[in-house]
């Protein structure tokens, strides 16, 4: 492999004809290089739609109660139910595979007023009622103090985590925020860390003016007893919340006296369901760069294959020389097979360098132009970048393969006649 | 050195074969420099083919330097080819991208030989065909008579056994073909084996032993009284 003279003589053997050697070298640079740039447009836009759904943690589902539209166990139908705390504890004990389990109380939202008071200033905001956990499924940056934890949940601490749009609206742009009080619903709670959330869609500017405090304290203090208004539920990684999710429902009706064949008592959000959904177009999506790319690809190596035809073919002659100087055929085969697949992969690098390049234009002129919507860093990995360069290797050794084989096939003495 | 036993060879051309070699009996012993000679078409260059490993005889035996020479796969004729035999061909068939050095080198890069021993020994044997300083000239800045001592200097370098040339001097003048016989007569010297094929009377002369092919047979075998080169260089 790593021997000199054979590395000179392919050299020369490419070097001999610049021109053809260049054009041939071109198509396999056409084919990765398109390959490589439908990679990184799906890439791109898969990046985009992703950056949609934000950190949060997509294994997951939300679940609130309804009305019951069946009469059950004589229980009438069109009766109001809610989860209660302790039906977090029958979820764990009934369905395995669960990570997390967050019970959450609200205030405000789209009906809100304004319900929160800092001195003059008033505000309406999303106000939670969470347990610790909530941040590992909606995940958010503390900026400064700290997050909720369960000496909170345990001593009913009235203490809140505001959000950098709340701060910017209740507070001086200098102002000391941790430590200050600020009055929900007349009730008043101390600030004890602000967070920032990763998000940039059109929901950003609502992520970021929210409230949390500690689940018991907002139950007390909201008069909400032992209900619980919804629950974020986020399975194990290697276990599919879609798959768990009727068991974590029929569980629920069970508890709450609801009939099985009760639909509509129970409402849900699949979050894993939907972010499913469009990871199989994604999937779909690479499939057909691969295709079309490999396909493009697939004419260069032709081209190349072609090529190493005609090199055997005027080589015919110095082939029989060499055969009758004792070559064996295994080692002109390798010659042959080690040309056609080094001009393959100088070129295919050539192509993946220039992709690279082209992609990072692209994110220049992004990243210069401010984001596009749905598009957000096209790139391929190094994964890919591996995957084309297999590719390629095999592409070559078939592209070599007939023309060595034809190399070997004329008999020395016929080789040595031909002019 | 070599022994050949009832050798037939026949060549299918469409529907007719032509057979070409019909009952060939012959054997060379070690340091003998043997002319084959015949109009085209005798089979000369046929039985030459045969001798080196090139084309396979239909029946018949032969047997070089005690080796058995039959039902050989490409990959073991090309070894044999690298260890036992040289070649010298009339249109020299040298590899006219490498340099003199390194198409002398080429039998020796096969036998794997470390680069740098391949190219002391590949000086050595030309400067024994006294080319010593156009080692690193392309064969396209040699004259024919150069480029066939090079073929010869290549032919020697792998130590072979026995040496064929397929007329050595058909396309050199005559002053060239004295020098390369001249040549061929010193390597025949130091104690190698050698045949040429040649259909030139006075080249053939130059040899010790002249063999007459005709119509695929052996019509006359015999010693002659070598003509040395040098007289006429």
């Amino acid at each position: 492999m790593f021997n000199r003279d054979r590395w000179k003589e392919i050299l020369e053997v490419l070097t001999s004809n610049w021109f053809r050697t260049v054009l041939t070298a071109f198509g396999v640079f056409w084919g990765i290089l398109i390959l490589i740039i439908l990679l990184a447009a799906g890439k791109g836009l898969e990046n985009g739609i992703k950056a949609d759904f934000g950190d949060i943690a997509t294994n997951t589902m939300f679940m609130w109660t309804r009305s019951t539209t069946k009469a059950y166990k004589g229980l009438p139908k069109g009766r109001d139910f809610n989860f209660k705390l302790e039906d977090v504890q029958s979820i764990r004990d009934n369905v395995p595979n669960l990570r997390f389990i967050s019970p959450r109380n609200q205030l405000g939202g789209f009906r809100g007023g304004g319900n929160v008071v800092r001195g003059i200033k008033t505000g309406a905001y999303n106000i939670y009622g969470d347990y610790p956990e909530i941040i590992n499924q909606d995940p958010m940056t503390i900026t400064s103090g700290r997050f909720l934890n369960h000496n909170d949940i345990n001593e009913k601490r009235k203490i809140a985590i505001i959000g950098n749009g709340v701060k910017n609206d209740l507070y001086d742009l200098d102002e000391t925020v941790l430590g200050t009080y600020i009055k929900i619903q007349g009730v008043n709670f101390m600030v004890v860390g602000t967070y920032k959330k990763n998000s940039n869609d059109g929901d950003g500017e609502e992520g970021q003016k929210q409230i949390f405090v500690p689940f018991t304290t907002f139950s007390q203090a909201f008069n909400r007893g032992n209900d619980v208004g919804w629950m974020a539920i986020t399975a194990n990684d290697g276990s599919s919340i879609t798959s768990l999710k009727e068991d974590i429902v029929n569980s629920m009706k069970v508890k709450h006296k609801v009939h099985p064949d009760d639909d509509r008592a129970v409402g849900y959000f699949d979050l894993y369901e939907q972010y499913n959904r469009v990871e199989s177009l994604f999937g779909a999506m690479g499939f057909i760069a691969y295709f079309v790319g490999i396909l493009v690809l697939l004419s260069g190596i032709i081209g190349v294959s072609n090529i190493m035809l005609i090199v055997v073919k005027e080589r015919t002659k110095e082939i029989g020389i060499r055969r009758a100087l004792g070559e064996d055929p295994w080692s002109i085969k390798k010659q042959i097979l080690m040309e056609s697949i080094f001009l393959t992969i100088i070129s295919g690098m050539a192509g993946i360098t220039f992709g690279a390049l082209f992609i990072y234009g692209v994110n220049a002129i992004l990243d210069a132009n401010g984001p596009v919507d749905m598009f957000l860093n096209p790139s391929v990995s190094l994964g890919v970048v591996v995957a084309a360069l297999a590719i390629l290797i095999i592409s070559g050794l078939l592209a070599g393969f007939i023309p060595a084989q034809s190399a070997i096939k004329v008999r020395p003495i016929d080789a040595l006649r031909t002019e | 050195m070599i022994e050949i036993k009832d050798l037939h060879k026949s060549y299918k051309m469409g529907s007719n074969s032509l057979h070409v070699l019909k009952g060939i009996n012959f054997s060379v012993d070690k340091g003998e420099l043997v002319a084959i000679m015949g109009s085209s078409g005798s089979g000369k260059s046929t039985l030459l083919n045969i001798l080196g490993m090139l084309d396979v005889a239909d029946t018949g035996d032969y047997t070089l330097d005690g080796v058995p020479i039959k039902d050989m796969n490409e990959t073991k004729a090309a070894q044999y080819r690298n260890k036992f035999l040289g070649f010298v061909f009339q249109s020299f068939n040298l590899i006219n991208y490498k340099s003199a050095m390194e198409n002398v080198a080429l039998p020796l890069y096969y036998q794997r030989m470390p680069r740098k021993e391949r190219q002391e020994k590949a000086l050595k044997y030309l400067d024994q065909v006294g080319l010593k300083e156009w080692a690193t000239h392309l064969p396209s800045e040699l004259s024919g008579g150069q480029k066939q001592r090079v073929a010869i200097a290549r032919a020697m370098a792998a130590e072979p056994k026995v040496l064929l040339a397929d007329e050595p001097t058909g396309a050199l003048d005559s002053t060239t073909s004295y020098e390369v016989m001249d040549l061929i007569q010193k390597i025949n010297d130091e104690g190698n084996t050698i045949l040429v094929v040649t259909h030139e009377e006075d080249i053939a002369h130059m040899c010790k032993r002249i063999v007459h092919l005709k119509d695929g047979v052996i019509v006359e075998d015999k010693k002659v009284k070598q003509v040395r080169a040098s007289a006429y260089v």
